[in-house]
């Protein structure tokens, strides 16, 4: 077990530098482990890719160039972000082959620097889903348990990172697809404030509230990763303009009279060892020196119905351009061009997907617009406004990640509703735009991880990054794991 | 009974950018198919626009020359519908709040068309039929338009042509769109009802699609009027629906109908932030404005003495307009450069895209010199026209077809003598207009002015014989 606290990357940057391994033996460790791994984090890899940018780094490395921190690092992308000429699939049928012929803003930048890409990682279908499961490979699996799910949307990132088949990886976030599975797998996740991190290239299931964000093994390497991805984007008109953060610079300070908001609404209804272990948590900050509060935020009751409107509205938006016309996939058989998109959306979507197209499609049609959108976006004013509130008199808030841990695998539902209720207390992050990170907080009495959510104000990214690794150097819950990469550490 | 004609019409126009819309593709016609594309306007997955502020720009000038309200807080909107030239599968455009409202464009009579609103928007791309097969050239997919929508006040096809070419001259004016018909860059949209005169309620209207040349519309309104006056005629009712114009048989056909209507499922697009203008861009953008064609009319008939009709006539081209100014340094009569534009320049070049480019081989300043020899009575109207046509033709200046004698002014003594001369010589003239034939006049005054070889003024010669003839 280290004793230095050093995070994943830091790690391996260091046996790189000092040439303990070889950039192209590390990845080639990886890619061996991703074969033989039966988590099914992975749709595809990507070898020769990886390979070649491992070849750069080691040529650097012994004509004895600096290499930076994120360079030669083996890390995963989720599926539903565009890497030119590699597969990108979003979980989904219809996208089976499709290669973008462009890079989004985030691997444009890891590129740039050497990132070593392992391959894509599995998702729910278009993001859509809590369990990973509605990926059109099957979903990927809990590395503590391989009974349970991994959670989702980004459930194969966490998965790899968790099963020590990726460093770290970056997943997208839109109603807690980031948080979720790093908390199911006991690992680090970020969903960063709307803005900060371009969202070009990450193929849209709700515009509005997709973020994408970094998982890792550690507060540390999250924090790393954020730093590096987050700029000011000419390609997104939404991304920030003007913003550079420094929040490793900033996880040392002590949280000596940092004001922690317990909002109670986010502890009704959860599972018993989550909220124990979440109030330890508590107690953990108070003996840091924090100021815990608990306050109520009633209007989160409102957060469930609001999300699934919005989101689904936008994404009968985002996901009608996909008709077999122009790339992905076609029908065989068709009389017509109508049948031939009829036939491709039918054949290439599945269950869930068609579910929220449909519903999406009701509430933006003319005579429902009003009383379900318009009114959602009421509501969505007056969450943004209840946060604003709350971050007045608190610097953060923490609640659970999820009110349940992993779900065994093929767990069936009476009603849809009844998954969407596992999302309670992570959409309301993404209503707000506000950032958040999900950070291990213990285990349930089946052995499976419990995460602990931070909620900041926005672009206050530091202030969660700071009190999550504070509670982690504290509780050593991140560090208490075997990373296993197969070479001498 | 007795029926009126209500139209209003919606008019898109393409804008004259360099780039497209939400992309940094060139925005030109005729290239390759599918040169002109990038993932953004071709749609793939994960791509996000970004809007081109010269569009806003542009649309924000032509809001301005229509005497339109502008909204400094605007945004796009989501226009859902499936079709495989459209590579989103929905067009963004403006809904509830569009970047210009309230305008209103005043026809020669005095009457004001109004326009409800200017909005933004990008065009689809197009489908080509070639050899049973159908091809997608997304090239025009993610150009710049605004579309113009007008209130129903036009009430007949004179009105909504003169609408159109108004329009056209403004918006070239100020150099928001070329508005040519024929290539695309300006299509008609024509909402056309009848109800009987004086009613106040409005018919049901139909809407024919996708004119592009005037001509065509207003035979499409004519027709259309026609057709829906005989249904009510005949105790009818006129079906609201969608129409197509066919040139071939000149009439309309059915497109589909109210029932088969999209719900466009409109929502404002997330991809993109509000459009927040300040006052003072607005105030930069309409210092910009270069004189409009109305001011320019009112001028022309002040400051030049030019009839309305004619002022009109030549503003509505701006080049010419242009030529016209320049022409007139200096000139104590600028009525006589536009005699000269109308009378022969507009002979020789008929059509409307002709007039527009405006290209001649003489210059303004060829124009204004023969012009000055005219004031300077140095040579008559006659002989200035028949040296004009010679200059159109061959793009000369008037000195390379007068000679120095010609342009002599010619003496009253020797005037009288040629006038004494012609009259000997024309007795049987003469006699005819003694007799009463006062055209006989007019032999004897062209035996004149060949013999002056066109130094003598017209009216002079004319005013000499006929007192000649009176005291003989």
């Amino acid at each position: 077990m280290p004793k230095d606290n050093k995070g994943v990357i830091r790690r391996i940057h260091k046996l790189l530098l000092n040439k303990d391994v070889s950039c192209q033996e590390l990845t080639k460790r990886y890619l061996e482990k991703i074969n033989e791994s039966n988590l099914n984090a992975y749709i595809n890899t990507c070898e020769e890719v990886a390979l070649e940018s491992a070849a750069k780094v080691d040529k650097k490395i012994s004509s004895g160039d600096e290499i930076s921190l994120l360079e030669g690092i083996p890390m995963t992308l989720k599926d539903n972000i565009s890497t030119s000429g590699i597969e990108t699939t979003c979980g989904s049928k219809i996208l089976k082959n499709y290669k973008p012929i462009y890079n989004a803003t985030v691997w444009n930048d890891l590129k740039k620097v050497n990132s070593i890409l392992l391959g894509k990682t599995n998702m729910d279908e278009f993001a859509m889903g809590s369990s990973c499961e509605t990926s059109f490979i099957g979903g990927a699996k809990n590395p503590h348990d391989l009974g349970y799910v991994a959670g989702g949307s980004s459930g194969g990132v966490a998965s790899a990172v968790a099963g020590n088949i990726a460093a770290y990886g970056l997943g997208s976030d839109t109603g807690g697809s980031v948080r979720q599975p790093s908390s199911f797998c006991g690992v680090v996740g970020l969903k960063p404030t709307y803005g900060a991190v371009s969202r070009y290239g990450l193929i849209a299931y709700a515009s509005s509230l997709d973020q994408i964000g970094s998982i890792g093994k550690t507060v540390e390497d999250v924090s790393i990763v954020f730093d590096f991805i987050s700029h000011y984007d000419d390609k997104d008109s939404t991304s920030h303009p003007g913003i550079k953060f420094d929040t490793q610079g900033n996880l040392k300070k002590d949280l000596k009279d940092l004001k922690i908001g317990v909002p109670n609404q986010y502890y009704e209804g959860i599972d018993k060892d989550v909220k124990e272990n979440i109030i330890s948590a508590l107690k953990v900050y108070e003996s840091m020196g924090a100021k815990i509060e608990y306050f109520d935020l009633p209007e989160i009751k409102y957060a469930l119905p609001v999300y699934y409107i919005l989101a689904c509205a936008e994404a009968s938006s985002n996901l009608a351009r996909f008709d077999g016309v122009r790339y992905g996939y076609k029908a065989s058989h068709y009389k017509n061009i109508n049948e031939m998109i009829c036939k491709t959306r039918s054949e290439g979507f599945g269950k869930e997907v068609k579910r929220r197209i449909l519903l999406g499609n009701y509430v933006l049609s003319s005579g429902y617009y009003d009383a379900y959108y318009k009114k959602a976006q009421n509501l969505r004013g007056l969450i943004i406004k209840a946060f604003d509130e709350a971050f007045s008199r608190f610097d953060v808030l923490l609640t659970p990640t999820s009110p349940v841990t992993a779900f065994p695998e093929n767990k069936s539902y009476n009603s849809p509703e009844e998954i969407y209720l596992a999302d309670i207390c992570t959409v309301p992050v993404n209503i707000a735009g506000v950032p958040a990170i999900s950070v291990p907080c213990g285990f349930d009495s089946n052995k499976l991880p419990i995460g602990m959510q931070i909620i900041g104000k926005k672009f206050h990214e530091s202030k969660i990054l700071n009190a999550a690794h504070q509670f982690e150097v504290f509780t050593n819950y991140s560090y208490n794991k075997d990373l296993d990469m197969g070479v001498n550490l | 009974m007795k029926y009126e004609l209500v139209v209003g019409l919606e008019t898109h126009v393409e804008l004259l950018t360099k780039t497209k819309i939400f992309c940094s593709c060139i925005n030109g016609f005729g290239a390759e198919p599918n040169t002109h594309c990038c993932p953004i306007c071709i749609g793939h997955p994960g791509t996000l626009p970004k809007l081109n502020k010269e569009v806003i720009n542009l649309a924000v000038k032509a809001g301005l020359a229509t005497n339109c309200h502008i909204n400094l807080k605007s945004n796009m909107d989501r226009k859902n519908y499936v079709y495989p030239d459209l590579s989103k599968a929905y067009q963004i455009s403006q809904y509830n709040i569009p970047i210009c409202e309230n305008g209103y464009i005043e026809l020669s009579s005095g009457k004001r068309i109004r326009i409800n609103r200017i909005h933004m928007e990008e065009d689809a791309g197009k489908l080509v039929h070639k050899g049973g097969d159908v091809y997608i050239d997304y090239n025009r997919g993610g150009v710049p338009l605004i579309e113009i929508v007008t209130e129903p006040d036009i009430s007949s096809s004179g009105e909504a042509r003169e609408y159109v070419e108004k329009l056209q001259s403004i918006l070239r004016y100020v150099e928001v769109s070329d508005c040519k018909m024929q290539e695309g860059s300006m299509r008609c949209d024509i909402n056309v009802s009848v109800k009987p005169v004086g009613s106040c309620k409005l018919g049901v209207r139909t809407e024919i699609k996708n004119m592009n040349s005037v001509t065509f519309m207003t035979k499409a309104i004519d027709y259309e009027f026609e057709r829906q006056s005989d249904i009510l005629e005949n105790k009818g009712e006129v079906v609201q629906q969608t129409l197509r114009y066919c040139e071939n048989s000149n009439s309309t056909e059915s497109m589909r109908e109210k029932e088969d209507a999209q719900d466009y499922r409109y929502f404002k697009d997330p991809d993109l932030v509000d459009i927040v203008l300040s006052e003072e861009d607005v105030n930069k953008l309409k210092k910009s404005l270069p004189e409009l064609p109305d001011v320019r009319i009112k001028r022309y008939a002040e400051d030049f003495g030019v009839s309305k009709s004619d002022a009109e006539l030549i503003v509505k081209y701006k080049n010419a307009a242009d030529f016209f100014e320049k022409a007139s340094k200096g000139l104590q009569s600028p009525k006589t450069v536009s005699n000269f534009i109308i009378g022969q320049i507009f002979r020789v070049i008929e059509t409307e895209s002709e007039r527009e480019k405006f290209n001649i081989l003489i210059t303004p300043n060829q124009l204004n010199e023969l012009v000055k020899l005219i004031e300077g009575n140095k040579i008559n109207m006659n002989l200035a026209k028949k040296t004009f046509s010679r200059m159109l033709e061959t793009g000369k200046s008037a000195a390379d077809f007068i000679s120095e004698s010609d342009m002599q002014e010619i003496s009253q003594s020797e005037l009288e003598e040629i006038c004494k001369e012609a009259i000997k010589s024309n007795s049987k003239a003469v006699n005819d207009y003694l007799g009463g034939k006062e055209k006989a006049l007019k032999a004897i005054l062209g035996n004149v002015m060949r013999q002056t070889k066109g130094r003598g003024n017209a009216q002079m010669i004319e005013e000499k014989l006929v007192n000649l003839l009176k005291n003989s």
